[in-house]
């Protein structure tokens, strides 16, 4: 294919990336830009070109190894809706925005921790990049049947691309100043490509295995004659199996701590509940990924064997050799569009580290502490466009200069191993109270020298073709020592021997420093809050406890040096209101000092953000045990406070009711008064009738007055109870009198044959008031027509059971409960108004209770209602 | 002869006012609860309601909604008369529509002149 016709396609895609961020950024709103699919798509810019060619070309030399780096992420992903979530949480109550400044935030604000952390990633991640331009630069050659690659840099075409991806990370890249905010245009983007590269790579997987071949089952026995299948094709052992496990856990540990994947999952993660569909779509999508890889391997392997192609090349040289040039320009498209999104991604998560982590806090503190608003912003936006270019053009450079000679895949793996050197420090910081800076610290310096030493330095010198004495035979000839077998273990293959050693030793330093000694109280401070995330998400600004003094003078002019003077006064207004304090307090109190670092943390990372509040503020330090107390005692206190608060609306309500209850009566008493009073010539019967009303509705009002009283003294314990030995069949017969006459004239049973004996100690008065209550009830609500009412009482070992039934309508499910409410009227009441207070129920509860009974409500099988109540035998 | 409809779940209440306003020539409806409210406004379209709040199943505000989405009957003069009386309960009741909201206990010449009032105002 002539290089001009590839040229022009490349710059009509790139037109359509660039177009699509630019439409998303506009329609940042719009549901095409958010939701769960794109995120999940956007995850995907963990399959590189790697993916794309190394796969298969690993696939092809080592057989099924190559699933080793998606299983561990399919095996970690469906934890992430308790893991992730915890960590998205933690970032975005803190505007963290990248993986430098989670840790450096969470070991105390440490600046060297941050600028350690970044500089780790660079040196990881800028050869991985290399090796994406890498692959583009040798695909392009591969289509257009180059040969040999261009001299000068002015002809090479990755170059131009290297130059169009730092513009297009800078421009989308950089909108905002503060990086925690979503970056809406580059992810749509990269959401688009994911979907390229697999519909690309599964496009050229089906031609493969049902085209070129008659389906798997013909590949592979073509493929198993050749030497070595099958050793190829296992595990291998229990060798095999350690390299296996910890290959997994390497990827498990990559696609939460890669920088790109940490900026695509974390930072730009815009609702928690996406994860629920990342849990199992995108474990899903790297399976269907992953599917063809193996059948291309092999088929390559048949096609080109006893030739000296590369391997890694297959994907692209099976549909050229087979003269289907459409099909291999797909292929170079999918593998185009998978490392570009890799290397816009990682380059933008590299540049804010960089930014954040290293250049602000130790070169531009000074300078920006002096400067404008707008002098600051974009001062910050021009180092973040710098660095994203400087890093491109050195990755460039990286891969020009140097002869990446090896295997896609073995410098993916180094760039994994390096970046594992961050898991303890970070997971260990979610996790463990104790763990320390200085733990994380030399943790990762221990880790990283391993690295350096057991793979990197004779990765390097091997490189170079050189036979090493030193790799061969080990430092100073000593055996022990030999960077590929340290202290003579000899299970592992380069790689995840490597990976054990760097990480058993770092996890040992870390560990052991970290309970050596104790970290500082900031440090600890934030251990906390990592640690316990949950506890402490809810009291935001509050959750840190710091005590010294400060102006809200001095502080609100930091902000408006970053901010400028309409989003300082913005935000602070808010922070008012937020927390009830007056707009004129002269004196900043620790939410403030806190608010203030987290509106500063987008912009210029959380070590600067401390650095400059601190320097405004005179603090003191305060022991752990006592940040711990506070912290309680605010928790305490809030608690209290919410009681106190839910108390007071439970009485308000309460009160609202009985004025409500009080008034009903007397507005009648008024009415009909003031009548009575106006009207001379009203009838006498009338007369009569209205004079009885105000007689009967006072009465109500007096009993209501009473119940009041009544319940306000049971509920406060006022009253004592007046506990004597008593008979409660007696108890219950005595209540049963007065209705007697009642039940004759309304023709209603009453069944008095269960009444079992029992002496026990309550207040008889009391307990009679119970039962009145309860008969008074069933009588009320007993059936009109064939009314029956019975009550019957029941020893058990512990307790008597006094039960009241009647043969009404019973009770509807969802008031079983809040009939014993203070003035609850049922929903169903077939009487107009219930004679009583409304309150007789609720009194009764109050008297079981201290008599510690229970008291409840249920319906009986056949009809009606049944309310029962229990008194212990013996009152202790 | 106006019309005005009293609805009220408290007896006496109802006696009261039914007196008033018998006595003040209007002819007078009865409702006890809301749901009987509406079933007379459907039959019988009054000039006037007095419409009591706090009342079981369907509630004053629910009879005013329902007055509210109605073509034909959403022209009849409302006036809540209501023991709920905090300043809230008064907003909320004039928001949804009501003309007039009276608190309980009232007065009852003053309810008398308000009620002429309000049925002489075009």
């Amino acid at each position: 294919m002539s290089s001009f016709l590839v040229i022009l396609i490349i710059l009509v895609y790139l037109a359509v990336i660039f177009y699509v961020a630019y439409w998303a950024e506009k329609n940042s709103k719009s549901r095409w830009v958010n939701n769960p699919y794109i995120y999940t798509l956007s995850l995907a810019v963990y399959c590189t070109a790697w993916t794309y060619y190394g796969s298969v070309g690993l696939a092809a030399t080592s057989g099924l190894k190559f699933l080793t780096i998606y299983l561990g992420p399919i095996i970690i992903i469906p934890t992430w809706v308790i893991l992730m979530r915890k960590i998205i949480r933690i970032s975005k109550g803190n505007k963290i925005s990248t993986l430098a400044d989670f840790i450096s935030l969470r070991y105390g604000n440490d600046r060297f921790l941050g600028a350690l952390v970044t500089l780790v990633c660079v040196l990881a991640i800028v050869p991985y990049i290399s090796l994406q331009l890498k692959a583009i630069s040798e695909t392009f050659n591969v289509i257009t049947n180059h040969h040999i690659s261009a001299v000068s840099i002015l002809d090479d075409t990755t170059f131009y691309i290297a130059i169009f991806l730092a513009v297009f990370a800078a421009f989308f890249g950089t909108q905002h100043t503060d990086a925690s905010e979503r970056h809406k245009g580059i992810i749509t983007a990269i959401a688009l490509e994911s979907v390229i590269k697999l519909v690309f790579f599964l496009v050229i997987g089906i031609y493969v295995t049902f085209y070129l071949f008659n389906g798997p089952a013909d590949i592979y026995n073509k493929a198993s004659v050749l030497p070595n299948f099958e050793a190829q094709q296992t595990i291998d052992g229990l060798n095999g199996g350690f390299n296996w496990f910890l290959l997994s856990l390497l990827s498990m540990i990559a696609i939460m701590l890669l920088p790109r994947q940490f900026q695509v999952t974390v930072i730009e993660n815009e609702r928690e509940k996406y994860l629920k569909k990342v849990i199992w779509l995108f474990p899903l999508y790297l399976l269907l990924f992953n599917f063809f890889v193996i059948f291309i391997a092999w088929a390559g392997n048949v096609v080109f064997q006893n030739q000296e192609v590369d391997a890694d090349l297959f994907t692209l040289l099976l549909p050229l050799t087979n003269n289907h040039e459409f099909l291999a320009l797909l292929v170079f498209l999918g593998g185009f569009s998978a490392a570009i999104s890799m290397v816009v991604i990682s380059s933008l998560a590299l540049a804010t580290m960089l930014s954040n982590n290293l250049i602000i806090p130790y070169g531009f503190l000074r300078r920006f502490s002096k400067a404008e608003s707008h002098e600051n912003t974009e001062s910050i936006k021009n180092i973040r466009r710098i660095s994203i270019f400087t890093l491109i053009i050195i990755a460039y450079f990286f891969y020009k200069s140097f002869t990446l000679d090896r295997s896609l895949v073995s410098i993916g793996l180094i760039s994994f191993v390096l970046i594992a050197q961050l898991a303890p420090a970070f997971f260990g910081g979610l996790f463990w109270r104790r763990g320390s800076s200085k733990g994380a610290k030399y943790g990762i310096f221990a880790g990283f020298i391993v690295t350096v030493y057991t793979l990197l330095f004779p990765f390097a010198v091997e490189s170079q073709l050189i036979t090493s004495t030193f790799v061969n035979e080990g430092l100073f000839g000593l055996h022990v020592l030999k960077p590929y077998e340290l202290f003579g273990l000899q299970l592992f293959e380069p790689v995840t021997h490597a990976f054990f050693w760097s990480l058993f030793f770092n996890v040992i330093v870390y560990s052991l420093v970290s309970v050596s000694k104790l970290g500082s109280y900031r440090e600890r401070n934030f251990a906390e809050m990592f640690v316990d995330s949950s506890k402490y998400a809810s009291l935001q600004e509050g959750a840190y406890v710091w005590k010294g003094e400060a102006y809200v003078r001095d502080i609100k002019n930091i902000l408006t040096r970053f901010l400028g003077e309409r989003r300082t006064e913005r935000a602070l207004n808010l922070f008012y209101v937020k927390y009830d304090i007056d707009k004129n307090t002269q004196v900043a109190d620790a939410r403030l000092v806190n608010f203030s670092e987290k509106l500063l943390t987008g912009s210029i990372g959380s070590a600067s953000a401390r650095i400059l509040i601190a320097s405004v503020v005179k603090e003191e330090e305060i022991s752990l045990t006592e940040v711990l107390n506070i912290l309680d005692e605010t928790q305490k206190a809030k608690e209290s406070n919410k009681e106190l608060k839910e108390r007071d609306k439970q009485k308000d309500e309460f009160l609202d009711t009985v004025a409500h209850e009080l008034k009903t009566p007397i507005t009648s008493i008024r009415a009909l008064s003031e009548i009575l009073l106006d009207d001379e010539d009203i009838d006498k019967p009338t007369k009569r009738k209205f004079l009885t009303s105000i007689v009967s509705e006072s009465e109500r009002v007096s009993r209501l007055i009473n119940n009041i009283l009544d319940l306000e003294k049971l509920a406060s314990g006022k009253e004592k109870l007046d506990l004597n030995k008593n008979s409660i069949k007696s108890t219950i017969l005595k209540s049963v009198d007065p209705f007697r006459q009642l039940s004759v004239n309304k023709g209603i049973r009453m069944d008095l044959n269960e009444i079992e004996d029992a002496e026990i100690v309550y207040d008889e008065d009391r307990i009679q008031q119970v039962i009145v209550n309860l008969l008074s009830n069933a009588f009320k609500f007993s059936n009109e027509n064939n009314g029956e009412v019975k009550i019957s009482s029941f020893v058990n070992h512990n307790k008597v059971e006094i039960t009241v039934e009647d043969n009404g309508k019973g009770i509807a499910q969802d008031e079983l409960i809040s009939i014993f409410n203070k003035f609850y009227q049922s929903k169903n009441q077939t009487l107009l108004k219930p004679i009583g207070s409304g309150l007789g129920l609720a009194i009764s509860k109050q008297i079981i209770e201290s008599h510690n009974g229970k008291i409840w409500a249920e319906n009986s099988l056949h009809e009606g209602a049944r309310l029962t109540f229990t008194l212990p035998l013996n009152r202790n | 002869m106006k019309k005005i409809l009293i609805v009220d779940d408290e007896p006496n209440i109802v006696m009261s006012l039914e007196y008033i306003f018998k006595k003040e020539d209007f002819q007078v409806y009865i409702a006890r609860d809301g749901e009987e409210a509406i079933e007379i406004v459907e039959n019988n379209i009054p000039d006037i309601i007095l419409l009591d709040i706090m009342m079981p199943n369907v509630d004053g505000y629910q009879v005013l909604n329902y007055l509210k989405n109605s073509e034909t009957l959403k022209k009849i003069k409302v006036i809540f008369l209501s023991a709920k009386n905090k300043a809230s309960d008064i907003e909320l009741g004039l928001q949804l529509g009501a003309d007039k909201y009276i608190s309980k206990p009232f007065a009852v010449k003053n309810l008398v002149k308000e009620v002429k009032e309000l049925i002489n105002k075009k």
